[in-house]
């Protein structure tokens, strides 16, 4: 059955789209978005998508509230109602309505506007996965699964029709009968499997605005594979001299200082490959971010011949972006586009600063692969 | 789609509406549909009409509803639509205890719409006019394109709030030509009658005359001044003054008529959902609840009735209210006698078992607003006891906070939070300001500055339907400003006031 409501619910999405896509390479340089990623939808503050009214400020307003309190003391937060329901915005004329926006539905508008083409998937087998859905209220279950609220009202009704509640002491006490669980279904999800393997050099030359434009340009990296993988996974490493795993947290957030040797990475990322993910059963991702500068030479060859001979042949793209810094010579990527430049699974990419971020993405992206 | 009521919801029915009138409720015919709550959040989007013209923001506000409806937050109970029949939604996965509480607060509703005076020029055949909205809009949108149709409206609803709130009905544009040959008859002064011709010079002597036809041009100019009176009806204005093509005009009065049949249900809403509550309550509580549906009915009614300390919940202050005056009329706790008492001991004790309270609020249903209904019935002790006080936000620690319990402050507040619906008032003043035909608004200061972003941007959508330059006088900070949109820039000027 369709509700008339859909045409207008439509139009009001594709007016919410619209505004994201004029204003998508403002939000892929500006990393404040990435705080406001909830597990499936972002909150994106929307420009002027609120019709203006001749109206009073509400905070010049104020109004009256009801309850406990001293004069003075302050309400916490969230108790107060805002005007009229829609988030006001901070400074003059930047009013914007927060809208949630899922994270699928972003990724398709961010495929549109860079008009990047649909991964091809080198495998398609696809492994299952159960999720548990919430389905209803049972009179059986696990203990752990017990509805409290639902529980305590059955026994809180059965005392009352018994007639031995007693008011002046009002103590309920469930019985096994007047319990209520939980209960779920088992769902079976198919999933596809790619895995993205990040790598990041954190030797003292990368600065935070390097990290920073790593972790804003990651996170469309994210949001685009995981709309073209249903269950995607992902590993991190960092490397200076030595190369080692760690969680996603501490990949960001982690400075080192030290020499750089970019074949540590590279060898850790070629046994993770070969421990966890075979070739015929994965889609593979490894990106590399540095600012060019390695250790030597040498180190550098034995980077290439590591990537011809064990990396290259079983991912489905490997990836290098070079973030600029004043300290870096940006050697390494002259190197590599004369070794592998050639090669159609290897996206490289330079990235000035943040405004390049938005270019960049279609250098790893746009090849489809 | 909505389905008839089963039988077991027709007996349930037929047992409230019993008790709603044995009470002396008085309503129009109440239809109740069945629907799923997609279809409940559908219509409540539609601001109750389950057929309304195609605009987005009615998508925004479904989006909004249904988002609330599964992540738990929030669930509309009742949704009643004042027109002649009533109608009114019951979403059917309901338990017959939660269908039997929504409609007993339904007919609370029906009841005050049928005999509160503010309701008196509402159409009461809205269902079907908006109906006919829907397709006048659809037509032109045929006619003209989705595109601008939409935009039109988007600017419109911009102007929505401004229109005159304490206009007793909507007022008929006067016949124009009626008003053009009143003023050539005023045109020839000839003084007062002369029965003989050489009286005239000592009855009518030339000063006079002259006085009479300064008066008479003086009128005349006055007329031409435009509006002769500020006009509250900005809308109106627009409709008669703004160059508008046929198409806008039609769309225009459509959302001036919409706004028109909303404005009482702003001007006593604590009063009505205060009403409905009451009558829930007292209906349930004293005749439709089965033992075994206690506990359900008090979760589900202190659920209506929670409050949260920024903000004011309508139907907990208006039950509350409406039980005062029961309780204050039935011990007879008014008067000079008791007003004039001021033993304490006493006054907490006054019973002089008068027992006219439900006389009375079947009076005050009929006869007060919100705001006459805070003025009137607010006592210091109602206050205290709803534990009410006014707020305010405090720059220095960026946080909301209590400023005031004194009860003059908190009546004040509330009253002026209700007035013009806690909107600015703003009049038309001239129509052809600086006489370049730009229009000029005025917002009437009341201590509280217009919202600086909003203003500029009403401005500009003003503008796009005026097609000239348009102005508002304001004040910021306590200092006048006039704030002007020539079409492409936004000018701030300071002035005296």
């Amino acid at each position: 059955m369709s509700l008339r409501i859909h045409q207008d619910h439509s139009r009001f999405k594709q007016i919410v789209r619209g505004k994201i896509k004029s204003n998508l390479r403002k939000y892929v340089q500006k990393g404040e978005m990435i705080g406001k990623k909830g597990k499936d939808t972002i909150a994106i503050p929307i420009p002027f998508i609120d019709i203006p009214h001749f109206k009073y400020g509400h905070k010049e307003q104020g109004g009256v509230g009801q309850g406990d309190g001293e004069v003075g003391q302050q309400l916490s937060p969230g108790a107060v109602q805002p005007g009229d329901g829609h988030q006001a915005g901070q400074g003059e004329g930047d009013h914007s309505l927060e809208v949630d926006v899922t994270l699928d539905e972003l990724a398709q508008i961010l495929g549109e506007e860079l008009q990047l083409p649909n991964i091809e998937r080198r495998h398609n087998e696809k492994i299952v996965t159960q999720r548990i859905k919430y389905t209803g209220v049972n009179t059986t279950g696990p203990e752990s699964l017990r509805h409290f609220k639902r529980t305590y009202k059955q026994a809180l009704k059965r005392q009352i029709a018994m007639g031995t509640y007693d008011p002046a002491r009002p103590i309920i006490i469930p019985t096994r009968e007047d319990r209520r669980y939980r209960s779920y279904k088992l769902q079976e999800l198919p999933e596809t499997n790619a895995v993205i393997i990040y790598m990041m050099d954190v030797s003292g030359s990368m600065g935070d605005e390097q990290k920073e434009i790593v972790r804003i340009e990651s996170f469309w990296l994210d949001t685009w594979l995981r709309h073209q993988y249903k269950g995607l996974e992902a590993r991190y490493i960092i490397h200076d001299a030595v190369a080692r795993e760690v969680d996603r947290d501490t990949f960001f957030h982690t400075r080192e200082s030290g020499g750089t040797m970019i074949s540590s990475a590279y060898k850790l990322c070629r046994d993770i490959i070969k421990a966890d993910y075979p070739k015929s059963a994965w889609n593979i991702y490894p990106f590399h971010f540095s600012d060019g500068d390695n250790w030597s030479a040498d180190d550098t060859r034995q980077c290439i011949e590591m990537l011809r001979e064990d990396i290259l042949p079983s991912v489905n793209q490997f990836a290098y972006g070079q973030v600029e810094s004043p300290y870096g010579s940006g050697q390494f990527i002259k190197d590599l586009r004369e070794a592998i430049g050639d090669s159609t699974n290897v996206a490289l990419s330079e990235i000035a600063d943040k405004d390049a971020i938005y270019a960049s993405i279609k250098d790893f992206l746009g090849k489809g692969r | 789609m909505p389905k008839s009521l089963t039988p077991q919801l027709s007996r349930l029915k037929e047992e409230i509406e019993g008790y709603a009138r044995a009470f002396g409720l008085d309503f129009f015919e109440t239809i109740f549909e069945v629907v799923s709550y997609d279809e409940l959040n559908m219509v409540a989007s539609y601001g109750g009409f389950p057929t309304r013209y195609p605009h987005w923001r009615w998508g925004m506000e479904y989006e909004q509803l249904s988002k609330g409806y599964e992540y738990g937050l929030s669930k509309i109970y009742e949704l009643v639509i004042n027109n002649d029949p009533c109608y009114a939604y019951l979403l059917e996965s309901n338990s017959d205890v939660d269908q039997k509480l929504v409609m007993a607060h339904v007919y609370g509703h029906c009841d005050f719409f049928k005999n509160n005076f503010s309701f008196r020029h509402t159409n009461r055949r809205m269902i079907d006019d908006m109906a006919n909205h829907a397709t006048r809009v659809r037509r032109w949108i045929d006619k003209i394109g989705v595109e601008k149709v939409e935009d039109f409206i988007d600017r419109t609803l911009s102007l929505e709030n401004l229109i005159d709130q304490h206009a007793p009905h909507i007022r008929r544009n006067p016949d124009p030509k009626r008003a053009e040959d009143e003023m050539k008859s005023n045109e020839r002064v000839e003084g007062f009658k002369v029965d003989r011709e050489y009286m005239r010079g000592f009855i009518n002597p030339s000063e006079f005359l002259d006085s009479q036809r300064k008066k008479v041009e003086d009128e005349k100019q006055k007329a031409k001044k435009f509006p002769e009176r500020p006009q509250r009806d900005v809308l109106l204005f627009l409709l008669e003054n703004a160059p508008l093509e046929p198409w806008e005009s039609d769309v225009l009065s459509i959302i001036r008529d919409e706004a028109y049949y909303f404005a009482p249900q702003g001007q006593t809403k604590i009063m009505n959902e205060g009403w409905a509550s009451y009558w829930h309550s007292t209906i349930m509580t004293r005749r439709a609840l089965k033992d075994d549906e206690v506990i359900d009915y008090a979760d589900r009614h202190s659920g209506t009735m929670g409050t949260r300390p920024g903000a004011l919940n309508p139907y907990k202050l208006g039950i509350e209210l409406w039980r005062d005056i029961e309780e204050r009329w039935n011990k007879g706790r008014f008067g000079k006698e008791w007003d004039e008492c001021d033993d304490l001991r006493a006054r907490r004790s006054w019973d002089k078992r008068l027992g006219m309270g439900r006389e009375k609020i079947f009076e005050v249903r009929k006869h007060y607003n919100d705001i006459t209904f805070i003025d009137t019935f607010l006592t210091p002790e109602f206050a205290i006891e709803q534990k009410l006080f006014v707020y305010g936000f405090n720059e220095k620690r960026n946080s909301w906070e209590i400023l005031d319990r004194e009860f003059r402050k908190v009546k004040n507040k509330l009253l002026q939070g209700l007035t013009n619906f806690g909107q600015p008032i703003i009049e038309v003043v001239d129509g052809n300001h600086e006489n370049r035909g730009e229009l000029l608004l005025a917002h009437k200061h009341d201590g509280q500055d217009l919202k600086p972003d909003y203003a500029r941007e009403t401005l500009r959508n003003l503008q796009s339907l005026w097609r000239r330059p348009t102005c508002i006088i304001t004040r910021y900070d306590n200092k006048g400003v006039l704030l002007r949109f020539d079409g492409q820039n936004h000018t701030e000027k300071k002035i005296d006031l």
